[in-house]
């Protein structure tokens, strides 16, 4: 069994025991959780398994998304928060919102982000080394951070402005089955745009001249993966909000155990999405803090370090990724 | 023997400045030939554009028919190249590097059929990689790399090699190593096209050089008759001469 089936198991298998473990685990304490009385099925089956399986189906997405772009872009600091695709499927996804048509938000958060993409690839593919790319990203996170606030002042119905706050902070509070089939249905499409290009990815590793030269059809690659990194964002992120730094923290985990290549990296790095954030999910629930931590700050938490750490030993190879 | 690479009168630009001027080349099977000429002399250039990899004007075919008309796939079946400077932007093994080779074959380095194991087996072998394969691309020698990333190239099993100074960096018995691969690739049908700074190397090896100056060809044809003083001088505006040493060749520059 190859390297990557056997990380893969053992990724799935922790995704499942932490699903089981946000059954489980949460502010009020369940002896059983497949007690029969009302209470116990409705926080239980109800309130905490569509929670977990949005925060896990987001966090697959995100990993996915982070390990597909930063196999296109080669560079290992790339994924859906940093270059900017979650900003602008929340942006995409308030405008909806705070202009009264909520229900075309999960479409508009794709159409934002594959705009992001669009755009971030366009700019970055010329661009020679993480750092210039990673500010190209931070620009358009910025700059849709500014539209978010524009969009918000503009509001029409600014009661539901403190909802649309909490959700650019994101979260998975109170989310039911139909976010997580969106989220799931997204994903799926997502996964299958980036798994076909895969292949591609692995071209790549020889740098964009050497791929093209090896038979790559860097069109398609770039294509694929930019579409389907669109779509597990936008799912993502219409799902739960902007997270971030799964996408950077996934990849870079897996990287660890399973080697560079960044085909093999794809589904590991998905399933490892998928276990951190159910896991920073459930420390969000069960910290004892006076209100929520939000899952999105709890995941900045987490992953900002990792972002740093990741930056300084780039940093200290000479930026020669 | 089937001309595998053919350009008539071509001309390329990169940006304003024009790199390649009217050139003309062609090569058939079961030959060596050599491109010479200072730094910025448009070696690189013609065979980037030789692939299509650059946009050019003139005339060029590969194996008959026109790189822009062909799939990349289909490019790659018919020519392998190796750059001047080939990147592994990440560490991943020797052998999965090598097997990027087969890639228009229809494979992923995780999942190689017989004919593709065997094709990575033999470059691996015939560049002295066994002992590394296992190895990642980070942990070796700028010398070891070079072999490897050639080792992509030849597992790539296309009749026509453009090697970009496939030497460079390499110590003298290395550089007769990477001699032998080419040798051995024409005797087996195949044609070489190859970059290098090395004069006495390309006289030794190739049946025909080419020299260049400014994006223009000087002079073209069997080492000694090619690289005349006056060609070299032209060339490198340096007094020059080829001398025979034995079965080989030592280029000698005046001070």
């Amino acid at each position: 069994m190859s390297v990557s089936a056997r990380i893969s198991i053992m990724l799935a298998a922790l995704s499942l025991l932490a699903l089981a473990g946000a059954l489980y685990l949460g502010p009020v304490a369940l002896p059983d959780i497949f007690a029969r009385d009302a209470a116990t099925r409705t926080i239980v089956w109800d309130i905490r398994l569509p929670r977990a399986l949005t925060a896990w189906l987001a966090g697959a997405a995100l990993g996915l998304s982070g390990a597909a772009l930063q196999g296109l872009l080669r560079n290992p600091l790339a994924d859906s928060g940093v270059l900017g695709l979650s900003g602008f499927a929340a942006l995409g996804a308030v405008i909806a919102f705070a202009f009264g048509f909520a229900a075309f938000a999960p479409a508009m958060a794709v159409v934002f982000a594959l705009a992001a993409a669009v755009l971030v690839t366009a700019l970055g593919w010329a661009s020679r080394g993480p750092a210039s790319l990673v500010l190209i990203g931070v620009g358009l996170s910025s700059f849709a951070g500014g539209l978010i606030a524009l969009a918000l002042n503009l509001a029409p119905s600014p009661g539901a402005l403190a909802d649309l706050v909490n959700w650019t902070l994101g979260s998975v509070e109170g989310r039911s089955l139909e976010h997580v089939a969106l989220a799931g249905a997204l994903l799926v499409l997502g996964a299958g745009l980036i798994f076909s290009a895969a292949r591609g990815l692995q071209a790549l590793t020889l740098g964009e001249e050497s791929a093209a030269a090896i038979g790559a059809d860097l069109t398609s690659t770039r294509a694929l993966v930019v579409l389907g990194a669109a779509a597990c964002t936008g799912g993502a992120t219409a799902a739960a909000g902007v997270i971030g730094f799964v996408g950077i923290a996934a990849p870079h985990l897996v990287r660890a155990l399973a080697g560079h290549d960044p085909a093999r990296l794809l589904f590991p790095s998905a399933l490892a999405g998928g276990a951190l954030l159910v896991c920073a999910d459930i420390i969000v629930r069960v910290l004892p803090t006076d209100t929520e931590l939000k899952l999105g700050v709890a995941a900045a938490l987490i992953g900002g370090p990792v972002f740093a750490l990741i930056a300084a030993r780039l940093a200290s190879r000479g930026g020669d990724s | 023997m089937s001309t595998l690479l053919s350009l008539r009168a071509v001309s390329a630009n990169l940006g304003a400045v024009q790199v390649l001027e009217d050139v003309s080349l062609e090569i058939s099977g079961g030959e060596i030939v050599a491109l010479l000429g200072p730094n910025g002399a448009g070696k690189t250039t013609l065979l980037r554009a030789a692939l299509g990899l650059i946009p050019a004007r003139g005339e060029i075919t590969l194996s008959g028919a026109r790189p822009g008309a062909l799939s990349a796939r289909e490019r790659a079946l018919r020519a392998a190249y190796l750059p001047q400077r080939p990147q592994s932007i990440w560490p991943i093994k020797v052998e999965a590097l090598v097997a990027l080779g087969r890639f228009a074959h229809g494979a992923a380095p995780d999942r190689l059929a017989a004919a593709d194991q065997a094709a990575v087996d033999a470059a691996i072998d015939a560049c002295a990689l066994t002992q590394l394969r296992h190895r990642r691309m980070d942990e070796i020698s700028g010398g070891e790399k070079a072999r490897a990333h050639l080792a992509r190239a030849l597992a790539q099993h296309a009749p026509l090699l453009l090697l970009d100074e496939p030497t460079a960096g390499l110590d003298p018995a290395q550089a007769l190593g990477v001699a032998d691969i080419v040798r051995g690739h024409a005797a087996s049908g195949g044609a070489v096209i190859f970059s290098t700074h090395d004069i006495a190397l390309a006289a030794s090896v190739a049946h025909r050089v080419v020299l260049m100056k400014l994006g223009r060809l000087i002079s073209e044809g069997p080492p000694e008759t090619a690289l005349t003083p006056i060609a070299l001088e032209a060339a490198y505006g340096r007094k020059a001469r080829l001398e025979g040493v034995g079965e080989s060749f030592a280029a000698v520059f005046e001070r």
